[in-house]
């Protein structure tokens, strides 16, 4: 856990870094997410102090957007694109399969922490789908099987 | 002497193992004391072909694919990185007649060599474009975007060079270029394409921008589901600036531009240009009304041009080569040429530039060799999730933005997206209302508030529940939508729902 004053010690220097740039809310909420693996409620008075925005503003923002998670993920993020090139080949079969495996629905992590389920709206492998996102490796012409090998591959100690 | 093989760094080309399979190749190379000298080039978007392994042969390029680690060995034992007999050999990579076939300007240079050197750039006609906008007034580059008949190949098709003019024609201390990155109609990849195997072009086009309308910042607004054009982009920005083909004083022109690179963050609605400028502020990503047009007061209320990444690298063809040159290819208000994607259940799916003017079918059956299933291809979604589901009947339809227009179907980003015949339209039409309801920015009502009760009424139609009226009722919400948004994703997302109904009905009466 990080203590309350680093946490605002290290989101005040996240801003820094971004000081001056023309909508810098964006970059910094991207960096203080890489670096919590999601954005902490308690960053958001940090936030809007130091960009001279109100807290609803930045509140706002963080909710705005798909991207940009209120509590930390699993240790594997696994995006599954749910768009129609990805059906047009079946993913709808393939999502209700990856959430049986792994037990949770979509915005969910598994109960042992290693893995976070979200929906993806393309990842631009439309020609090879369906397409799975897993961390930042994208994969194409992902079967149920397929899948399950490269979850296996995540649950080998070396990952 | 080392024989140089190639094996691309495109995002298709890892998800398939590209990755994996540079690793065997080496490890079989290094086994048999063979040298080898790998390049991660971009991908020709063949990726039906992925991986593609190339050699190169006294400057000739030979294709294997599509190779997985598996094969390895045996392509090894057949000759392999040198002439072998092996099936999955390809011949000569220009004779591929998938890649023959087509008439490539934008991405003639994909897939050649190493996205991210400079050198590899120049040495295939890179920045020439912008040595010629450089020469010239600005009025003269401008002049020459529009007489190219270039239009916004985003999806909305607006002549650039009219929005160019209105940039170059509103004095301000600071103008800015913005590159709209944000490719996220499903079924399109030609972006992504270019960003990851000639990203140069984009950087070479944003500065020719620059030049012609007096602007000194630009920004790509990249979209996060995108990580390795991110690292692409990232190395030739940085690249570019080290060879003084950004920055200060640009090539002893006395120009200066500075390109910068922000990541969206999973919000499709970003894709329109105004939501877009707010999410670049560092908002919440609504739509603006119109005017003022962001050309007038764009990003921080400053004169901006604002094109997709197709655009801006068009017009690095048109300063190279000539307004003319350029517009002979196409038809009628269609000029240049059309980067088409396959996507879906579709057998060869991939990225294929043509002038405009061939028909759908063409494209799906001569290029895409029908469905992935071999099943019969039933419904084609062309232009992304708002664009119309065409059945059959209409797939002799030429390719440019005024014949779809005339059957209520868009072109939009030149996305296309086969389903066979196992597919169900009703579910498809309630897809698009979900997926609009999912992803509106809220601003407007028709866009909001209708995806949601479009969702709602759609399963009542399916549920047999009160049907005639409920088709009644989601025909007059439709019209709601079309007539009442702010934007083109309320405004549009009736058609492929539209079109479902009137091509395939029965699936809404199962």
């Amino acid at each position: 856990m990080q203590a309350a004053v680093s946490l605002e010690e290290t989101v005040a220097s996240i801003v820094a870094e971004h000081a001056g740039q023309i909508g810098a809310l964006m970059p910094v909420l991207h960096a203080v997410q890489e670096h919590f693996g999601y954005v902490p409620e308690a960053a958001v008075p940090v936030l809007a102090g130091a960009l001279n925005l109100s807290r609803a503003e930045v509140h706002g923002v963080i909710h705005f957007y798909h991207d940009f998670r209120k509590t930390p993920p699993g240790k594997h993020i696994i995006q599954v694109c749910r768009a129609e090139a990805c059906q047009a080949m079946g993913s709808q079969a393939l999502e209700t399969h990856i959430k049986d495996l792994l037990g949770i629905d979509f915005g969910q992590t598994s109960a042992d922490g290693k893995f976070s389920l979200e929906p993806v709206y393309c990842l631009g492998n439309c020609a090879c789908t369906p397409s799975v996102r897993i961390d930042d490796d994208v994969h194409a012409r992902v079967t149920p099987q397929r899948f399950e090998q490269l979850l296996q591959a995540l649950l080998e100690p070396s990952a | 002497m080392s024989v140089r093989v190639y094996i691309p760094q495109d995002t298709t080309a890892k998800a398939l193992g590209a990755d994996g399979l540079v690793a065997a190749i080496v490890a079989e190379a290094e086994r048999r004391n063979i040298e080898l000298e790998v390049v991660r080039n971009g991908s020709r978007g063949a990726f039906w072909l992925e991986p593609l392994v190339e050699t190169e042969w006294d400057g000739k390029r030979y294709g294997f694919g599509p190779v997985s680690v598996d094969d390895v060995p045996a392509l090894f034992d057949g000759g392999f990185p040198g002439d072998t007999e092996h099936p999955l050999s390809l011949g000569l990579v220009e004779e591929i007649p998938w890649l023959k076939r087509q008439q490539r300007l934008t991405f003639e240079r994909a897939g050649l060599g190493d996205p991210v050197s400079i050198d590899n750039y120049i040495s295939l006609g890179g920045f020439e474009g912008l040595q010629q906008a450089l020469q010239i007034a600005p009025q003269a580059i401008v002049d020459a975007v529009k007489e190219s008949g270039l239009r916004g190949r985003g999806g909305a098709a607006f002549p650039t060079g009219i929005k160019w003019q209105t940039v170059l024609d509103t004095p301000d201390e600071q103008k800015y270029i913005v590159c709209n990155a944000d490719e996220g109609d499903s079924g399109t990849f030609a972006d992504r394409l270019l960003m990851e195997a000639d990203p140069f072009q984009l950087i070479e086009g944003m500065t020719i921008a620059a030049v012609a309308v007096g602007a000194t910042e630009g920004y790509i607004y990249l979209r996060s589901e995108y990580p390795q054009a991110r690292t692409i982009l990232l190395a030739a920005i940085a690249a570019a600036e080290t060879a003084n083909w950004l920055g200060e004083d640009i090539q002893g022109s006395g120009k200066n531009f500075r390109l910068h690179l922000r990541i969206g963050a999973g919000a499709y609605i970003c894709g329109e240009e105004t939501s877009l400028l707010d999410s670049l502020e560092g908002k919440r990503g609504l739509v603006r009304f119109k005017p003022p047009l962001p050309a007038i007061k764009g990003l921080m209320g400053k004169p901006t041009v604002m094109n997709n990444v197709l655009s801006f690298a068009a017009v690095t063809t048109v300063l190279a080569r000539g307004a003319a040159y350029y517009k002979d290819f196409g038809t009628g208000r269609s000029r240049g040429t059309l980067t088409v994607q396959l996507a879906g259940n579709i057998k060869r799916g991939g990225l294929v530039e043509l002038a405009f003017g061939h028909t759908l079918r063409e494209l799906v059956e001569d290029f895409g060799g029908g469905s992935a299933t071999g099943r019969p291809m039933r419904a084609i979604q062309v232009g992304g999730p708002l664009g119309a589901y065409l059945p059959e009947s209409q797939w002799d339809v030429a390719l440019d933005y005024e014949a779809l227009a005339a059957i209520k179907a868009m072109l939009g980003h030149g996305g296309i997206v086969v389903f066979d015949d196992s597919v169900d339209m009703a579910q498809q039409a309630r897809f698009a209302m979900e997926f609009c309801a999912i992803e509106s920015c809220g601003k407007c009502t028709p866009c909001r508030i209708g995806s949601v009760r479009g969702v709602e009424v759609i399963d009542r139609i399916i549920a047999n529940d009160n049907r005639a009226a409920n088709r009644q009722l989601l025909d007059d919400l439709c019209e709601t939508m079309i007539d009442g948004s702010l934007c083109a994703m309320g405004g549009l997302t009736p058609y492929p729902v539209r079109s479902a109904l009137q091509h395939f009905a029965g699936d809404f009466e199962r």
